[in-house]
């Protein structure tokens, strides 16, 4: 066996750079201003306020990985039964526009989508009206969208891709049609990678504070935005904090609900 | 039909996904400071780009601390798979629960912890605790793509190597490393596209005016932003797609 104290300085990295930060967390969570354990600042949550707010965050996260895995499930499937030529063409194309800095692209977004922006000058050349989606919700969950979408395609490709296919021939011998095939075996069988996918579109978007501070403008307040504003503006770390842990404790959640759909199989992931 | 339906599909897909990119880069010849408004073709962007010393310090730090970062957390993550590998089967997969952490918060927490963490030690906000905080977030991916390679490794060579009397640094450098070479590649690039292209973290850890790219544009983004930018990017995006063309043929090749 090799070595064990090679491991020493990325151990010393763990304990500083990982468990003490979020211990740090945790007890600026349950802390007061003045250092005495409490549950005021959950209280402070718990108004209707930052539930709603919560609920919104929740709501479009969740509508944007709907979108996502609509959008993204068919383009995965495409490439996966591309020509081998197509196929690492297509899914360079896919992976290509994350080259460039993701906060320009959703900023040119705002070139498109402004009231005098590119679409509405295209809408106009045809006679099509007007639309004003910028600084709209629609605006933010197309912001998403467009920035999460190859973290849907890329590992249920990658399920697909591994796919036994004498598997769907049986199924189709058998005398399946193709949407039963598609029902009872393909999407059963590339159930890790849509729940990689998932977890992967999710929690970006429930906790990204950036695309509905550029697309949303400040109509639409997410519970990052919450969260940037006591770090960034308002110095309050402990309420900070406390939303930090509940952001936390939902993307746990989320991983024992999948986690039990998934049961034992193989994980579809990135890795 | 279903044909044609499938390819109007994926291209109007690529569309969404190409067109604020061919916005940037249109957008980076036009002789207006305007976005929205055409007023002719002109390289003058490109040329402020060279005489603007705020714009060439962030793309200066922004590749220092990847540089950094990625040499950094590629030595300790690339130690450290050697001896997570070697331990038992508890401590391994406490180990990699907590190395999962980072992977799976929300960035924004994993950054609000940074900065609690640096704030607590009274540290100031700078190009340190900026390189700091992009090392944290960097390590576990180099793990994560070093020890599977150690996994398929036969662990006799090594061992094979020290009965002929090499030193266990010699053997893990001439024996080991060339076996996982290829997951080492795989995470020092993981590590320095995740840098480059971050913001969340950059913004928590930074501080006293010292801005990489993507702290800079979010700044700038609401009051307008510099068609300098657009210029740099457009480079940047080109000279990205060139290197994936020739790090393409390369693998081709070998295979």
């Amino acid at each position: 066996m090799y070595p064990k104290r090679t491991a020493y300085p990325y151990y010393l990295y763990l304990a500083i750079f990982i468990i003490v930060p979020l211990l740090l967390v945790l007890y600026f969570a349950f802390t007061t201003s003045g250092g005495q354990l409490s549950l005021t600042n959950f209280d402070r949550f718990l108004t209707s306020q930052y539930l709603g707010i919560l609920w919104s965050s929740i709501r479009i996260a969740l509508l944007s990985t709907v979108l996502c895995l609509l959008i993204g499930y068919p383009i995965a499937w495409i490439i996966a039964n591309s020509p081998l030529r197509a196929k690492s063409t297509l899914l360079l194309l896919m992976v290509i526009p994350m080259w460039m800095n993701f906060l320009l692209r959703t900023y040119a977004w705002m070139t498109i989508l402004s009231r005098n922006g590119l679409l509405n000058q295209l809408l106009g050349f045809l006679g099509l009206g007007q639309t004003d989606i910028m600084f709209t919700e629609t605006a933010v969950l197309l912001g998403m969208v467009y920035n999460f979408l190859p973290f849907m395609v890329l590992p249920i490709y990658s399920v697909l891709e591994k796919m036994d296919k004498s598997v769907l021939e049986a199924a189709r011998d058998l005398g399946a049609d193709s949407k039963t095939v598609f029902r009872k075996v393909i999407f059963p069988l590339s159930l890790p990678g849509v729940i990689s996918g998932i977890m992967m579109v999710f929690i970006p978007a429930i906790s990204t504070f950036e695309i509905s501070l550029l697309l949303g403008g400040n109509k639409v307040n997410l519970i990052g935005n919450v969260i940037e504003q006591q770090f960034k503006v308002t110095g309050d770390w402990h309420f900070g904090s406390a939303m930090s842990t509940i952001l936390m404790a939902m993307m746990i959640l989320a991983m024992l609900v999948t986690g039990r759909v998934e049961g034992s199989r193989e994980g579809g992931g990135l890795f | 039909m279903n044909k044609w339906l499938k390819r109007l599909f994926v291209f109007c897909v690529l569309a969404f996904l190409y067109a604020p990119i061919l916005v940037l880069i249109v957008y980076s010849f036009n002789a207006s400071r305007l976005r929205g408004s055409w007023d002719g073709f002109t390289l003058g962007w490109y040329q402020a780009l060279f005489r603007d010393r705020e714009v060439l310090r962030a793309l200066y730090h922004t590749v220092l601390v990847a540089v950094l970062a990625t040499v950094i957390s590629t030595v300790v993550g690339t130690l450290a798979s050697f001896g997570i590998h070697s331990l038992g089967r508890r401590g391994k997969s406490v180990i990699l629960n907590l190395n999962y952490l980072p992977v799976l918060n929300p960035d924004i927490v994993t950054a609000v912890s940074l900065m609690l963490l640096f704030g607590f030690m009274g540290l100031n906000f700078g190009f340190g605790t900026l390189l700091m905080g992009h090392i944290s977030f960097t390590v576990p991916y180099v793990v994560l793509s070093v020890l599977p390679k150690l996994g398929q490794m036969d662990p006799n060579l090594y061992e094979a190597a020290l009965d002929l009397g090499a030193e266990p640094g010699t053997a893990l450098r001439k024996v080991v490393l060339p076996e996982i070479s290829p997951g080492i590649v795989t995470g020092a690039l993981l590590a320095f596209t995740l840098s480059i292209d971050d913001f969340v973290i950059s913004f928590f850890t930074t501080g006293h005016g010292v801005a990489n790219l993507s702290t800079m544009i979010f700044s700038m983004a609401r009051r307008g932003i510099n068609p300098v930018i657009n210029a740099l990017s457009t480079l940047i995006f080109i000279v990205m797609i060139a290197l994936l063309l020739v790090i393409n043929r390369k693998t081709k090749e070998e295979v």
